[in-house]
């Protein structure tokens, strides 16, 4: 395997090889994927699966979005864009309590909090569904939210808590000096120089909501509050035999995310692995 | 790694600030954390000593819930397919995930472009990913079609002998990406003298692979295999969608077990032992994986365990 910074040797074949191996399984999936859901349902049964439909077409994609995904879209960019703006603030403003006061207690609540990172979510579901059906919010929008926020906080505070450290102290001082007070500091030194950790954050925790599949399968029945990865499910049953019209589905699910990662490559795969590696 | 954190830097360079802020900052956070994460985790525990059928009010139960789960003929074929489960995609994803990783972290354009590929499976949902391989696993309009093969026309998922294995195989599929991205990363970060060094004493690519990258990855391996042994001990919403835990109860690991019981079987008592056993596992997994690791760099990343 050729390393980072070593003098060219002869290409490495077999590497190659490998990677390319994995590549196919990697992308024919993909593929398959698209090029179904183009397919008209009588071809899908007739043609060669990985080979281009002799006659494309979008009629799935129009059943699709004649069947409410419209509505499922709508729900999952609401629950996503609320739980990440609530992950953001509540941590933003956390991490700079933590960092800045020297307190006993604020070293007991990070250690909570970190408590947190070792919590496997599908463990909690029996009592955050008893949870949930007590407070009344069993089948709604929020019953999505507010779970998914509380498994993120751990994480994000403990990626915006390394960040906040680094701003120097003398700016804080300086600030407070100039009668600055706590909702100033975090509003134009806290939040301006912790953005790459709050974007990190904000990716990560957005694809993890787009994406959640088991809290809305225990916390929602309604086709109203149904999020798009529950909708896939529903679809299947719906749809049945038009596989077509499932696979547009998934694809037109998927869709966003896509047009996000050619556009925000970079941010996606740093907010990924947000945590774990450098 | 930015998960080590390092709690004496925070308080040291936090000391003695002359009004710091209010707690109730942290309060919100910490308010939903509590109600939504913690909560939940003592409550687990409590619910696992009562009978509850999720919807009326749970009754107390004592041991008896315990008894009864634990010596389950279903529960104990359950954890021997978790143990098959968790093993055989350990064996699968980490190999193959360190050599794509290695493979990824290459300079040359090529890789960089295919790398871009490789991520793919990170940006689809659990269900669009079952739904996805099931489709393409049909014995009749599937892959068997497609390459004409024999050997594609297996019923792969509706086989309870096979069905395991592609289980593992698709879940790897979407969990190797991930850990790719952690080793190329640990990769890349190996200074470059050390294999200039290894090449003057004649070290070939194996012998570099196997002297300087494995030793200068062993955090990062440490790191990932904690994360891939625990995921799958707990992950259950790929196997859900792709067999449901069928043919039979052929991929019916413990979290999914979990699930049926609770959700399908209306049992919620017996749905939390399985998440104690569960959450105990994990717990005690990952500590043993920090300890065997013996570094001071592990343990503070596992900070709060």
């Amino acid at each position: 395997m050729a390393a980072p910074g070593v003098i060219r040797e002869r290409p490495n074949v077999i590497g190659a090889l490998g990677g390319l191996l994995w590549l196919l399984v990697t992308i024919v999936p993909v593929y398959y994927l698209v090029l179904t859901s183009l397919r008209r349902q009588q071809a899908y049964y007739a043609e060669n699966p990985l080979l281009p439909p002799a006659a494309p077409t979008l009629g799935a994609y129009r059943l699709v979005l004649e069947n409410d995904f419209l509505r499922y879209l709508t729900n999952s960019v609401i629950v996503t864009v609320v739980a990440v703006a609530l992950v953001l603030a509540t941590s933003l403003m956390a991490s700079y309590y933590l960092v800045r006061s020297g307190s006993r207690l604020s070293r007991g609540v990070l250690s909570v909090v970190l408590l947190g990172l070792a919590i496997p979510v599908q463990a909690t579901i029996v009592p955050v569904y008893y949870l949930i059906v007590r407070l009344g919010l069993y089948d709604s929008l929020f019953a999505l939210i507010l779970p998914a926020v509380a498994f993120a906080i751990p994480i994000s505070v403990l990626i915006i808590v390394n960040f906040v450290r680094d701003i120097p102290a003398e700016l804080f001082e300086s600030m407070h000096a100039d009668g600055a007070g706590h909702w100033r500091i975090l509003h134009s030194l806290v939040l301006p120089l912790s953005r790459p950790a709050l974007v990190t954050v904000g990716v990560y925790e957005a694809l993890q909501v787009w994406n959640g599949f088991l809290f809305p399968l225990i916390l929602t029945q309604s086709s109203s509050v149904r999020v798009l990865p529950l909708s896939l499910w529903t679809y299947q049953g719906q749809f049945a035999v038009n596989v077509p019209a499932v696979l547009a589905a998934v694809t037109l699910s998927a869709l966003p995310v896509l047009a996000a990662y050619i556009v925000g490559r970079r941010q996606i795969v740093s907010g990924l692995t947000a945590g774990f590696g450098k | 790694m930015t998960l080590s954190i390092r709690s004496g830097a925070v308080s040291r360079r936090a000391a003695r600030p002359r009004t710091g802020p209010p707690f109730w900052l942290a309060a919100p956070a910490l308010a939903i954390f509590a109600l939504f994460a913690l909560l939940p985790l003592g409550g687990v525990v409590v619910l696992s000593f009562t009978e509850w059928d999720g919807l009326g009010t749970p009754s107390w139960a004592g041991t008896d819930v315990w008894f009864d789960t634990v010596s389950d003929p279903a529960t104990r074929q359950a954890m021997w397919l978790t143990l098959v489960f968790v093993v055989l995609s350990y064996l699968f994803q980490a190999p193959v995930a360190l050599l794509l990783g290695v493979f990824m972290a290459g300079r040359q354009r090529y890789r960089a472009v295919w790398s871009v590929l490789y991520f793919l499976p990170l940006l689809f949902s659990s269900a669009a990913i079952g739904i996805t391989f099931r489709s393409l696993l049909d014995p009749n309009f599937g892959l068997s079609r497609a390459l004409d093969s024999t050997a594609f026309r297996t019923n792969w998922l509706g086989d309870p002998d096979l069905a395991l294995y592609v289980v593992v195989f698709v879940v790897g599929w979407c969990f190797v990406p991930f850990h790719a991205l952690l080793y190329q990363a640990g990769v890349r970060q190996i200074p470059a003298t050390l294999y200039e060094a290894a090449v003057l004493d004649g070290a070939g690519r194996v012998k570099q692979f196997r002297y300087v990258t494995l030793p200068q990855l062993r955090y990062t391996i440490v790191t990932s295999s904690t994360l891939m042994l625990v995921g799958s001990l707990t992950y259950f919403d790929l196997v859900f969608i792709l067999t449901g835990g069928g043919p039979g109860d052929a991929t019916r690991i413990l979290p999914l077990h979990m699930y049926l019981t609770g959700f399908r079987g209306y049992e919620m008592g017996p749905a939390s032992v399985i998440a104690v056993i569960l959450v105990g596992v994990g717990l005690a997994l990952s500590l043993a994986l920090s300890r065997l690791s013996g570094a001071g760099r592990m343990q503070s990343q596992q900070a709060g365990l």
